[in-house]
């Protein structure tokens, strides 16, 4: 699956470890939550970033003590049917202020990118190569917005309220 | 009417060229049906009987006369003439290409309408009183917050996947002819003991499978929390609602297997964490979204002019204005309910040519404006009274003057088995045998008040547990077969209907409603006893043994 970081399409340095898969000596990895909240502090005191894979029906909250520390959260989308995920993204990002690699990961198709985006995904795990090379063509297809997410855009809202103001100070 | 301006406009326009992007992948194969099935849905584009089928927004219910004109152009450009209005303030086209839907929803765009969300497990079309805004002892015009509502909802990022469908309606009079109680969310606006706006949330009510009345979850929550309040809801429903099992799905299901207080307590947590967000409303936003809805410049007019006093004469013309005029909030006008129940015809359909008619009509008595109830019925919200007899007679010859608004000829119909792939029976030639039975005015006057309710499945698009009467179409042993319910109700008191029997027939329901409307006529008290009255006073068992004595 292409990986799409920061727009383009872009290696992947995360190797991802499954519940029972030796430990790499250096390089970056990607383990899944059970492993992670087990082994939290050994796995952040080794050589290399991590990042975990957090599935969408656990608490996100339970991973707010390692936020600091962590390089991606992985969230998952099962199918694309299932939007459980991007409620644990607000939340990672508007209530746990995480600022790291957000990351959309399972059935990640190009109908969702603006979704996603807004919510505060930064990488997408993309299910078809087409749907990655079109990314920045289709992370652009709207440019109002009607709420507001942490995202920072301008609602329209708001958008309406400066076009007042501005109409009223008489240019 | 609630102008979009180049906002919202933007919008609608980006949504056509992503759907038309979309229509095409489909088309050439590179979006498999799995995938492009949400998003049609999304769009308004479900896959039925015989062809496509859109279903185009009418948010809470307001049309301009350049709007309606647009749909009938749909009609007949893209279908064979002729729209179906819903019981959700939408109306459907069931004809429609698939390749022709982009261009559909970009000349729909032209006027400002669109299809999105009105399906899907998303938020769909906010729905409120069709006599909003003019109906008299209203709190304020409930289309302020509806249309907050709407752009709050709309393309949610968070919320456009949720476990189900999820549908919020408003009401703002002690009438409620929103039917809030059998939504997911119902809002009733309110004034606290400081005159401040705000609204009682209720919760979990719906109809299909397991039907239920919504649950009050706060008393009140103030205007500038409506949206922290609604998105703690939500993602409170997000994250806990089933997705195991599409039928334990809805909102409903989830309050009621956690409990209204504990599900509250949840929504309460959530909702403190958002509360002073982003999501707070200043009132200048409400004031900017107040001063784009515009009313007509009435006139000081009489309270009863003399072309009425003339009309009155004329038995027919009085028994439609008894009918189908209510009482409006500024003197000298009234409120018309245009009836789209024609004996013998499907409930809620129009065809192209009444539209383009009807169009004519509001732009000439009712200030360019139309309304969309959930009975299927439209009705022009402005008319001054000296007009009505005018009016009456071109609506007349339009056939669009049956005088049954409420009364047993008023039915609410799905598309059953004639339209829809998932019925088990049909609906609509019931709707029209039953019409064709009550057809005298007399009688059905006679009988007054009394709305019977039909669906072809168990979904309840016909909203069968809140008719009066409701009949339930369900399939054994390869033959159509009928439950019968009565006592069902939609409006503030609203309440779910009891079956009063084993199922019946096709060829027998006309019969068994003409059995219960008997007996009622027999049982009731006074002549103004209603039949809902008389159905609360004596329960189900004396229908029961009206209607199975004999069978
Ligand atoms: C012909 C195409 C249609 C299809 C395939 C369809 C499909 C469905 C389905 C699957 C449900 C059940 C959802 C649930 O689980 O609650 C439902 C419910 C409903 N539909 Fe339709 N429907 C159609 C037409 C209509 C029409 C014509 C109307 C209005 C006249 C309508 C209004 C509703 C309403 C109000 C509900 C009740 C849901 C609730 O509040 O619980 N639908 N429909
Ligand atoms: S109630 Fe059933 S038959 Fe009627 S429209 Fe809805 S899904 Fe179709």
């Amino acid at each position: 699956m292409p990986l799409v970081n920061g727009g383009k399409i872009a290696d992947d340095s995360f190797v991802k470890l499954a519940v029972d898969t030796p430990l790499p000596e250096g390089g970056d990895i990607l383990v899944p939550a059970e492993r992670f909240i087990g082994e939290a502090d050994a796995l952040l005191e080794r050589a290399g970033k991590v990042g975990v894979i957090w599935p969408n029906n656990r608490d996100i909250a339970e991973l707010v003590p390692y936020l600091g520390k962590i390089a991606v959260v992985a969230l998952v989308f099962p199918t694309f049917r299932d939007g459980r995920a991007y409620s644990q993204a607000r939340l990672l990002r508007e209530r746990y202020n995480y600022r790291g690699e957000l990351r959309a990961t399972g059935q990640v198709l190009r109908d969702q990118f603006v979704f996603m985006l807004r919510a505060g995904f930064d990488s997408f795990d993309v299910k078809k190569q087409a749907d990655a090379e079109a990314f920045m063509q289709t992370a652009k297809r709207y440019s109002v917005f009607y709420q507001p997410t942490g995202d920072g855009r301008i609602t329209a809202l708001h958008r309406r309220m400066q076009l007042r103001h501005s109409e009223g100070v008489g240019t | 009417m609630y102008a979009y301006d180049e906002i919202d406009r933007t919008l609608v326009n980006e949504r056509v060229s992503e759907f038309r992007d979309q229509v095409k992948r489909r088309l050439s194969g590179e979006l498999t049906e799995d995938e492009f099935k949400i998003l049609r849905l999304q769009n308004g584009v479900y896959l039925q009987l015989h062809a496509y089928m859109f279903r185009v927004a009418i948010p809470y219910g307001t049309l301009a006369t350049n709007q309606l004109r647009a749909l009938a152009h749909v009609a007949r450009k893209y279908d064979r003439g002729y729209g179906h209005f819903t019981t959700r303030q939408n109306i459907q086209f069931n004809w429609i290409k698939l390749a022709e839907l982009p261009d559909a929803l970009e000349d729909l765009a032209k006027v400002g309408i669109h299809a999105m969300q009105t399906s899907g497990n998303n938020m769909r079309n906010v729905t409120s009183d069709q006599w909003a805004g003019v109906a008299p002892g209203e709190i304020e015009d409930p289309r302020i917050w509806s249309e907050l509502i709407r752009q709050h909802t709309t393309l949610h990022p968070e919320f456009s996947f949720l476990p189900r469908k999820f549908k919020i309606a408003i009401t703002a009079s002690d009438h409620d002819r929103a039917a809030i109680k059998i939504h997911d969310i119902g809002l009733r606006l309110i004034k606290n003991e400081k005159g401040e706006t705000g609204f009682e949330v209720l919760v979990g009510g719906g109809l299909g499978r397991t039907p239920f009345i919504a649950k009050t979850i706060k008393h009140f929550v103030h205007g500038r929390d409506i949206l922290s309040y609604i998105e703690a809801i939500l993602r409170v429903y997000n994250q806990y609602g089933r997705r195991d099992n599409i039928y334990k799905a809805r909102i409903k299901i989830l309050v009621h297997e956690l409990g209204i207080e504990k599900f509250s307590r949840e929504v309460e947590e959530e909702w403190q964490h958002i509360r002073n967000s982003s999501l707070h409303i200043d009132d200048e936003v409400i004031e900017d979204i107040r001063s784009r809805f515009t009313y007509p410049p009435y006139e000081k007019l009489p309270h009863m002019p003399d072309e009425l006093r003339q009309a009155a004469a004329d038995p027919d013309f009085e028994a439609w204005r008894k009918n189908s005029v209510a009482s409006h909030k500024n003197q000298g006008y009234a409120i018309v309910t245009i009836s789209l129940k024609p004996i013998g015809a499907p409930p809620g359909d129009a065809t192209a040519e009444q539209m383009d008619a009807l169009a004519d009509l509001a732009d000439k008595y009712s200030f360019g404006e139309i309304r969309v109830g959930h009975e299927q019925n439209l009705a022009l919200p402005h008319v001054a009274k000296r007009d009505l007899p005018a009016l009456w007679k071109a609506l007349d010859k339009l056939g669009l003057a049956t005088p049954n608004v409420n009364l047993i000829t008023d039915i609410i119909a799905c598309p059953g088995l004639d339209y829809c792939s998932l019925a088990n029976a049909r609906s609509i030639p019931i709707a029209q045998e039953l019409t064709r039975r009550f057809a005298n005015h007399e009688l059905a006057n006679l009988i007054g008040r009394l709305h019977i309710n039909i669906s072809g499945c168990i979904n309840a698009c016909g909203h069968h547990h809140v008719g009066h009467i409701g009949i339930l179409g369900v399939e054994k042993n390869g033959e159509e077969v009928y439950q019968i319910t009565i006592g069902g109700r939609a409006d503030e008191n609203a309440a779910l209907g009891n079956l009063i029997g084993p199922g019946v027939k096709f060829d027998e329901v006309a019969d068994v409603v003409e059995d219960i409307v008997e007996a009622y006529l027999a049982l009731r008290e006074r002549p103004d006893e209603l039949f809902m009255d008389t159905v609360k006073r004596l329960g189900v068992e004396p229908f029961k043994e009206r209607v199975y004595a004999t069978r």
